[in-house]
């Protein structure tokens, strides 16, 4: 008997989807409710006990969203999944389930600008210290390592300077200190990169961009790669020790290797509240349908478009690891053959103001605080998504004041090219 | 032993994983395997149930009966009580009657001597499944020696759960997929465990957990 292993084109249809056993719909079926009916008052009791598999409340679970999640978990190579309302909402639940107040962790400082402000300041508050590293630098993950370290976080392909980050080599780091890897994987999709084949334990995207893909849903994901161990000391409690609010059941003894996602679940979603609606669910499960054909196109477009910046006399700068010559081009092979992603910056010769002047001449470019749009963007980083940190951290950040910041869409690469033209004249 | 789980990845990507008695690989299963087991058996011996609702032997219990399996709760602690209306026994020589599967719900110190009583029962059972976390490779050799199939470090519940894709609605990476439309599940009914999997129960990241189990122990 043989077993036939389907490939990430037949996934990205498929994986968690079937027709529904009511009606018969092949499209995945838009569970507008809040709540389901129970069979019985047994059958509602199981479910609350986490004795049954089903559904009880849409904070907690919902039949859209749990195909979402099963489809998300397959093309990640993960054991299980949980979409949640929003990538900073997988970040927060993610973290709840490992850090008590006083605990640390590590991240790279190539991140999201927002992901830094939701770490050095909102994290803060709930006393989950962010200790930072440089991901061009591995003996800084490794110097910043302590006792109180619960996990170490990184960006695949980091927002917004173009960075590839060697994951194999902070995983490296992560199993010789004892705590789980978490790749935020928005930018790469795992079309281009699977972080757990490289070593990542949790695996955490917004599905916002590429994977939902057109612009129109907020969402994010939480990946559950199912390898490592939580029972192996104390440090996990959440996962290792009785839950009273589940009668004493203890999480990673009674499910395993997907007991990280379902902890997310049952303490994270249920408790914190970050659900996310079952409509967009459906907008992002439609967007995967075809993000291999997608994810493609942006990286054909993109190199082509940063082919034709680094030729351009007024440009000073690209960073686009697709380039050969590019900082980060013998990582990209590694990681990414397919290509380098579809975001990434560049600055002018004249500076601040002509990227300015250069973001107010575009006229097919959308100036706009997003990425991993069907259509193409462009925003300068240090006055919007980065405007919060000082200068030294946009600089650190790879947002300084001269960056510029392309997300490049789905369109003819030719007419990006054209409007660039006209906007640098 | 890790030579054996990088053995099994090889055989997962070439898509075909073949299981024969002589050489059987215990760190992954294919799912025509467990399959095999959970839709040919009927009467599951369970040793160490507890009738502690907190605790996992219980969830999987509650469930296998709930799915249409014939139960019988083994645990010397509680003869004389009952789990969901099964009488416990103390031991599988004092079931008295054939069963098809013995689903072990204790740590992988305490599985040899389960097996050793196990081989004394007649008929033999078909089957010997040990749960999550636990492990012992010489009594599953002692096992399949007798013809016994065996099944280590894995949970009957969570198995059925996914090759039905029942386990979906926990958002958990069923690996099948299927374009048939499925019965609507009701209380004590069988399911279709025949979806198409997706290359077995080996995915490179549970190689690498296996590998580190390895490793850690």
């Amino acid at each position: 008997m043989t077993d036939r292993l389907p490939g990430f084109s037949t996934l990205a249809v498929h994986a968690g989807a079937q027709p529904d056993p009511t009606t018969g719909a092949r499209a995945t079926p838009i569970y507008q409710t809040t709540s389901f009916v129970f069979n019985d008052a047994d059958h509602a009791a199981s479910l609350f006990g986490l004795q049954a598999f089903g559904n009880i409340y849409t904070r907690i679970g919902n039949p859209t969203n749990a195909v979402l999640e099963e489809r998300v978990a397959a093309l990640e190579g993960g054991t299980a999944a949980l979409v949640v309302a929003s990538g900073h909402a997988a970040q927060v639940v993610v973290l709840q389930q490992l850090l008590k107040p006083g605990d640390e962790f590590i991240a790279a400082r190539k991140l999201y600008g927002g992901s830094i402000n939701q770490f050095t300041h909102a994290f803060k508050s709930f006393g989950w210290n962010v200790v930072w590293a440089d991901t061009d630098d591995i003996g800084s993950f490794e110097r910043a390592v302590t006792p109180h370290t619960k996990a170490i976080f990184t960006e695949s392909i980091a927002n917004p300077g173009g960075t590839v980050t060697d994951i194999e080599a902070i995983a490296a780091v992560a199993r010789k200190a004892g705590v789980p890897l978490i790749v935020d994987n928005t930018l790469a999709t795992p079309y281009l990169i699977r972080p757990i084949d490289h070593g990542a334990d949790i695996v955490v995207h917004s599905l916002t961009k590429f994977l939902g893909g057109h612009g129109n849903s907020i969402g994010g994901v939480i990946v559950d790669a199912g390898t490592f161990d939580w029972s192996r000391d104390n440090k996990y409690p959440m996962l290792s020790e009785p839950r009273p609010e589940y009668h004493g059941i203890k999480i990673h003894e009674t499910f395993g290797n997907f007991a990280f996602a379902i902890a997310c679940r049952v303490l994270g979603l249920r408790d914190l509240g970050p659900a996310l609606s079952p409509f967009n669910a459906f907008m992002i499960l439609t967007g995967i349908e075809t993000l291999p054909l997608r994810m493609q196109k942006h990286c054909d477009n993109a190199k082509a478009v940063a082919e034709y910046l680094a030729g351009h006399p007024a440009v000073a700068s690209v960073n686009y690891a697709g380039l050969e010559g590019d900082k980060y081009h013998s990582v990209a092979r590694k990681y990414c053959p397919k290509g380098a992603g579809a975001v990434f910056t560049f600055s002018l010769k004249g500076g601040f103001d002509a990227g300015v002047k250069l973001v107010s001449n575009l006229k097919l470019f959308s100036h706009l605080a997003n990425v991993g749009d069907t259509r193409s963007l462009v925003i300068h980083p240090a006055s919007t998504t980065h405007s919060q940190l000082d200068d030294a951290a946009k600089v650190k950040a790879g947002a300084g004041p001269d960056i510029v910041r392309l997300s490049i869409g789905i369109e003819d690469k030719e007419d990006l090219i054209a409007d660039l033209e006209q906007a640098l004249a | 032993m890790v030579r054996d789980a990088r053995k099994g990845a090889l055989l997962t990507m070439r898509g075909n994983i073949e299981h024969d008695r002589t050489s059987m690989n215990h760190d992954t299963y294919s799912d025509d395997y467990i399959r095999g087991i959970l839709n040919s058996v009927k009467v599951i011996a369970m040793v160490g149930a507890s009738p502690v609702d907190a605790r996992p032997s219980y969830f999987a219990f509650k469930y296998l009966v709930q799915r249409g399996y014939d139960m019988i709760p083994v645990n010397p602690g509680h003869v004389g009580k009952t789990l969901l209306g099964r009488p416990f026994v103390a031991s599988l020589g004092d079931i008295g009657r054939p069963f098809d599967m013995i689903d072990i719900f204790r740590s992988s110190a305490h599985i040899m001597p389960v097996v050793d009583e196990a081989l004394t029962t007649a008929p033999l059972p078909k089957v010997i499944w040990m749960q999550l976390g636990a492990r012992d490779d010489a009594a599953a050799a002692k096992a399949e020696a007798a013809g016994i199939k065996v099944v280590m470090n894995r949970c009957p519940k969570i198995e059925y759960g996914r090759l039905s894709s029942e386990i979906s609605w926990m958002g958990v990476n069923s690996r099948t997929i299927s374009a048939k439309r499925a019965p609507i599940p009701t209380q004590g009914m069988r399911l279709s465990l025949n979806r198409t999997s997706l290359g077995g129960a080996a995915t490179t990241a549970a190689d690498r957990a296996a590998k580190n189990k390895t490793e850690s122990s």
